[in-house]
């Protein structure tokens, strides 16, 4: 019966964990009964919070936080430097969707559009579901021809569902060079370099 | 008479002013004692944000419960609301003012017993809140009410015995009386440092005040004697509560720190006019002092247990207020200044 002589005596305290603390029940002194003194002392405290003027708010839609460079936020399709809808319809962006968000349908270029789309394919509709959109970048990996950026812009805010199913009309950058949409900041150096390694097919 | 009447109408109309930007301050000293920065949008600073939400209660449905008593149910925010301005009436405002031939008192009405009627408006104010809790035929109102009744009760007592050694001394139930006392003989919080405490005290609880706010404990009562009412109803609750913070801060100005006398500036000679202008301005300065202090203390403190809220009443205030009379007594007896 060894166990038994482990057990100790009713009544002592064992501590069942290192950081068990004594309760104490000891009566309030008569300085504490009365609260005054408490009391005094929080108001002190709370009146010292209100000369305080430095005040952590931020005026949202006049003042924003600082993004990150490389934030991710709605998506763009980008045009080429002759205004040319850079998309081709392939497809791996919608495949590469974790949240499944992105749905397009493609269609042939035709006569008198080559102005308008770089290659003979291109995306008839390009839907982003952005309730859906997750804000992974994987699209913006899995683009074979730069066209998907994610940007620093916010996908504003709305009562209802549909139009947060964003068209080519919110997705695409306007034709005038001086409004395009500026992705540089998420093509870091390392993407860039990687973008030159030519064994890739979609870097081709 | 009429001059009478348009300062009572004045008297009104700033009464409902400073209720409603109470409100904006109550926010704005909630905000800054939090770090926050409080309603900014509705106007300059937010200046307008009172008005915003007044306009935002009149527009909302004006709801009442099919089980709820509709007499007493509509009955319940009036009585509230038309006990809390009636009270500013009898509060001495300022001195006499002198245009011309009329002069104009700065005080509604003197009655000889202005500070027991001051009392019997604040005792009518509890049925607003009960008859509200009661008609609405909820259980959470109705405990908020019964909570009020109790806690009106209790505290009432209290604070009229500390009032009792205020009479003692000032020999005088009249609210105008009182003040040409302390004009006389100093600001009553100097004598009277306890009694001012226990009203102080009292005061909070009469008001409903946080931390004695049990009839509308949210935590446990949703929105206690109010949880049923909409619209404006529920408007006139929450604005009583303000104009009623407002009075018993003028209240407690007039009985404990001199209302309208600034000391030493009834000797220095200047137009009379004058001086009553300072003296109103001063009367309204240790008002809104009060109604700082009611926000501060609300901001501070967190809400009392019902069972300790009765034991401070009973236990504590009762026999603090009685053993303050007998002091009182006491020192006056040994002063001799006890009026045969």
């Amino acid at each position: 019966m060894s166990t038994t002589n482990n057990m100790s005596a009713p009544g002592s305290f064992v501590p069942l964990t290192s950081r068990g603390k004594q309760v104490s029940q000891k009566q309030m002194s008569l300085m504490e009964r009365i609260y005054i003194p408490a009391i005094l002392t929080g108001l002190f405290i709370t009146i010292k919070h209100f000369f305080r003027l430095k005040r952590p708010t931020i005026q949202y839609p006049e003042q924003q936080r600082p993004f990150s460079k490389i934030y991710r936020g709605m998506h763009v399709l980008k045009r080429d430097e002759q205004g040319r809808e850079r998309c081709t319809s392939c497809g791996l962006c919608a495949v590469a969707c974790p949240a499944e968000a992105i749905t397009m349908t493609s269609g042939e270029r035709k006569k008198g559009e080559v102005n308008l789309y770089r290659e003979e394919k291109y995306a008839v509709t390009y839907e982003i579901n952005m309730l859906r959109c997750i804000f992974c970048g994987d699209c913006e990996d899995a683009c074979p021809k730069e066209a998907i950026f994610l940007t620093d812009r916010i996908v504003e805010s709305d009562y209802l569902r549909k139009p947060f199913v964003f068209t080519k009309e919110e997705l695409v950058e306007p034709m005038d060079p001086k409004k395009r949409i500026d992705v540089t900041k998420r093509q870091t150096p390392a993407v860039l370099k990687f973008k030159e390694n030519k064994v890739f097919a979609h870097n081709r | 008479m009429i001059p009478t009447a348009i300062f009572l109408l004045v008297l009104f109309v700033i009464t409902l002013t400073v209720a409603a930007y109470s409100t904006y301050g109550e926010r704005k000293v909630a905000a800054f004692m939090q770090d926050r920065i409080g309603p900014n949008r509705a106007g300059p600073f937010g200046l307008l944000q009172p008005l915003a939400d007044g306009a935002k209660m009149f527009m909302k449905e004006d709801f009442v419960p099919a089980s709820a008593n509709r007499t007493l149910y509509f009955l319940g925010p009036a009585v509230a609301m038309t006990t809390a301005l009636i009270t500013g009436v009898v509060i001495p405002w300022g001195d006499t003012l002198q245009i011309g031939d009329v002069s104009i008192p700065l005080q509604g009405m003197d009655p000889e017993i202005g500070i027991l009627f001051v009392f019997a408006m604040v005792g009518i104010g509890v049925y607003g809140i009960m008859l509200g809790g009661w008609a609405s035929n909820n259980k959470y109102s109705l405990l908020g009410a019964i909570r009020a009744a109790s806690q009106m009760v209790s505290y009432e007592l209290a604070m009229g015995l500390s009032i009792v050694a205020l009479v003692m001394m000032t020999s005088t139930l009249s609210l105008s009386g009182i003040v040409d006392y302390q004009v006389e003989h100093g600001w009553n919080i100097i004598r009277q440092p306890l009694g001012f405490l226990i009203f102080l005290i009292c005061a909070f609880a009469e008001t409903n005040r946080s931390p004695f706010d049990m009839p509308e404990c949210e935590t446990e009562l949703v929105g206690g004697f109010h949880t049923e009412f909409s619209s404006m109803k529920l408007g006139f609750y929450l604005f009583s509560e303000y104009v009623n913070m407002f009075i018993s801060s003028a209240v407690m100005a007039t009985l404990y720190f001199g209302a309208y006398d600034v000391p030493g500036l009834a000797n220095s000679g200047w137009d009379p006019n004058l001086i009553t202008i300072i003296g109103v301005a001063a009367m309204f300065a240790k008002t809104f002092f009060f109604i700082f202090l009611f926000m501060w203390v609300r901001w501070t403190l967190p809400r009392f247990r019902f069972d300790q809220l009765m034991n401070l009443g009973w236990k504590g205030l009762i026999p603090l207020a009685i053993i303050n009379i007998l002091l009182t007594g006491g020192i006056m007896l040994a002063l001799g200044q006890l009026a045969t």
